[in-house]
């Protein structure tokens, strides 16, 4: 599926991307604002893009794989732009943005076009905020994963004094570990609602909260081991490069759930 | 109308001649008005720096006479015997006078490539001569475009970018790893004389607390009163050593003091923390081996030099696309000349001149601001 629209929500990315790079390297505030302001543009036509794509589905556009993937990238934009802005740190956007304008490219140029929604069960506000914030939990994370290993990289060139001209623009490691911290907390918090939205629909559709799917398993597991990263990132034995690997370690665990779970496992969250 | 530069700065004389033809702020104005009293120059405006002191004039008469007046006027007014200046002084005219004087604007005569404080030397020189009535329509629009250029270089290029000096490149470093100093705590060992500025130029980034140990008690108490900060017996070292997250190593000593055991026991004590080493002994302070312990960051005297020989090639780089610069806005300033300032009452040109100074004044005030977070 490819329109006018997805191809301006291209645009808005690719065109953010090259002007944080350019702003990596530059530091012109005039051109990290230019680069902020294209990737609010992005975020503003990808969300109607999503809702030209739900109309077209007649349903929630999430029920394949690229809508799935267009709305995660979507999400992490959005969830990007709000920790850039509260952070006041554009050095990042450079690591974050090819995961975005990729996901968008292959839900544009790969996705067929866009059949009727085949879910009878799933549709409703309920299961369209439980799947949204369930998503909105793995961009978070994926946004800590790429922040954590900035803070790793940066981390070894500091203590192996490997520094070059790109160094002094990062964000200072304390400010990376909190960004990470900041990512995970908002995911935990998304994973938690959607985990509670999620029984409920279950309860409604089934009659009971749990059944056992081993997509809520792995949601726990998840949900378990970020929890346990936010305790242990506050002990000061783990603060710092042991805090952000195993951030990057968490975040397997949310690979293995938005993949192999869905693809192969999971009975009930099978929508792809 | 033609344009004269005339002046010493540090590559063509020495500190001791350069001190002797230094103007202060009162002999700029006597100069500039005996200058244009005396009719050796129509307009004048004296730049004087530690580094530097230039003469800028604007002259209708031939060339040779006002060269010979004004190296005349230059001997005379500081009591210098005749012919004493001969190899320091540098004489400019007309064009190589305007591109001199944007190269300095610019930071790219100074001896410290890129600084930004002569920018605003130059911009307190011409505000002087311009509320002494000693400027006119050239040296207004010269000094004006001056002080564009120095703009222009400094926020389209990066050449007054990045720590150059050792003590700098390690705060810049502290604040790589924490951000901003404000929670953090740094202890001096010794009292050597770059572990002092290093320490101050924390105190002025803001750090927290400062703690100095020294062999001698009455040293350490009065560098700590000299940076607010409180004194430790050298004795008490192992436990002094849990407390900072930085630490400036900068004693006399022939074998390191503080070691990998030493330094252990402090980071288990103090839970892992991060802490930034900064080694500036000659024997070293501290074992090498330190540098190996989780969250220990250790940058000795070489690495300082080294970022800062880098930052100097970095600075040098970014001189095509200055001098690019440069030879725009003296194309614009000859196109100016050539359309010439007839037309321009004394006090229209006063009152733009004015206007564009405050103007002025406020981005200049922002770039000696960012240039003291990066000397």
């Amino acid at each position: 599926m490819n329109s006018f629209l997805d191809n301006l929500v291209l645009a808005f990315y690719l065109a953010s991307f090259g002007l944080h790079l350019w702003h990596l390297f530059t530091d012109s505030r005039l051109i990290g604002r230019l680069g902020t302001t294209c990737l609010a543009g992005g975020v503003v036509s990808h969300y109607f893009a999503l809702l030209s794509r739900a109309h077209a589905m007649g349903g929630v556009p999430y029920q394949d794989f690229y809508g799935s993937l267009s709305l995660f990238a979507w999400l992490l934009a959005v969830t990007y732009l709000a920790l850039e802005r509260f952070h006041r740190q554009r050095a990042v956007a450079p690591f974050v943005l090819p995961f975005v304008i990729g996901f968008v490219a292959i839900s544009t140029f790969l996705a067929p076009e866009p059949a009727a929604v085949r879910h009878t069960t799933a549709h409703g506000l309920l299961f369209a905020l439980h799947v949204t914030m369930n998503i909105l939990a793995y961009a978070a994370f994926a946004l800590s994963f790429v922040v954590s290993l900035l803070y790793l990289a940066q981390n070894r060139w500091l203590r192996d004094r490997r520094l070059g001209a790109v160094i002094w623009r990062f964000p200072a490691l304390e400010v990376l570990e909190r960004m990470s911290r900041s990512s995970v907390i908002v995911g935990v918090s998304a994973l938690s609602f959607g985990m509670v939205l999620g029984f409920v629909w279950a309860h409604r559709l089934l009659g009971h909260y749990v059944t056992g799917d081993p997509k809520e398993i792995i949601s726990l597991v998840v949900f378990l081991v970020y929890v346990t990263y936010l305790w242990l990132s506050r002990q000061t034995a783990w603060r710092g490069a042991r805090a952000c690997r195993l951030c990057v370690a968490c975040f397997f665990c949310v690979i293995f759930s938005y993949t192999v779970v869905n693809f192969y496992l999971s009975s009930y969250h099978r929508f792809f | 109308m033609r344009i004269i530069l005339m002046g010493v700065n540090h590559r063509s004389a020495p500190i001791e001649l350069r001190e002797r033809v230094a103007f202060s702020a009162e002999n700029a104005r006597r100069a500039a008005q005996t200058l244009r009293s005396g009719g050796v120059v129509e307009e004048a405006v004296v730049v004087s720096t530690c580094n530097r002191s230039e003469l800028y004039g604007v002259f209708g008469a031939d060339a040779g006479r006002a060269t010979g007046a004004l190296e005349n006027f230059i001997t005379s007014f500081h009591g210098l015997p005749s012919g004493s200046l001969n190899g320091s002084l540098y004489r400019h005219l007309d064009h190589d006078a305007v591109r001199h004087l944007f190269r300095v604007a610019s930071g790219l005569d100074s001896m410290l490539l890129g600084e930004a404080e002569i920018l605003g030397q130059v911009r307190q020189a011409y505000m002087a001569a311009l509320a002494g009535g000693h400027t006119g329509p050239v040296l207004n629009r010269l000094f004006q475009s001056a002080l564009e250029v120095g703009k222009r270089v400094r926020t389209e290029t990066e050449i007054g970018t990045r720590p150059m000096s050792a003590a700098f490149a390690a705060v810049k470093l502290a604040e790589q790893i924490f951000g901003k100093l404000r929670e953090n705590r740094a202890l001096i060992l010794g009292a050597g004389a770059m572990g002092e500025q290093l320490v101050e130029h924390l105190r002025d980034r803001g750090v927290a607390r400062i703690f100095v140990a020294n062999r001698s008690r009455e040293r350490a108490e009065d560098l700590a009163r000299r940076v607010s900060g409180e004194a430790f017996a050298w004795e008490d070292l192992p436990c002094a050593l849990e407390l900072p997250d930085i630490v400036v190593a900068s004693a006399g000593v022939s074998e390191p003091v503080v070691t990998r055991v030493l330094m252990e026991r402090a980071m288990r004590s103090r839970g892992d923390r991060a802490m930034f080493v900064i080694d500036l002994g000659v024997p070293r302070n501290v074992e090498p081996g330190v540098a190996e312990l989780y969250n220990v960051f250790l940058y000795t005297l070489d690495d300082l030099t080294q970022i800062v020989e880098q930052n100097k090639r970095a600075r040098a780089k970014e001189i095509p696309r200055a001098e690019a610069i440069i030879d725009q806005q003296l194309e614009k300033f000859q196109k100016w000349q050539a359309r010439g300032a007839a037309g321009h009452s004394t006090k229209v040109v006063h009152e733009r001149a004015s206007a564009r100074l405050h103007e002025d004044r406020e981005v200049v005030r922002e770039i000696l601001e960012k240039e003291q977070e990066t000397p």
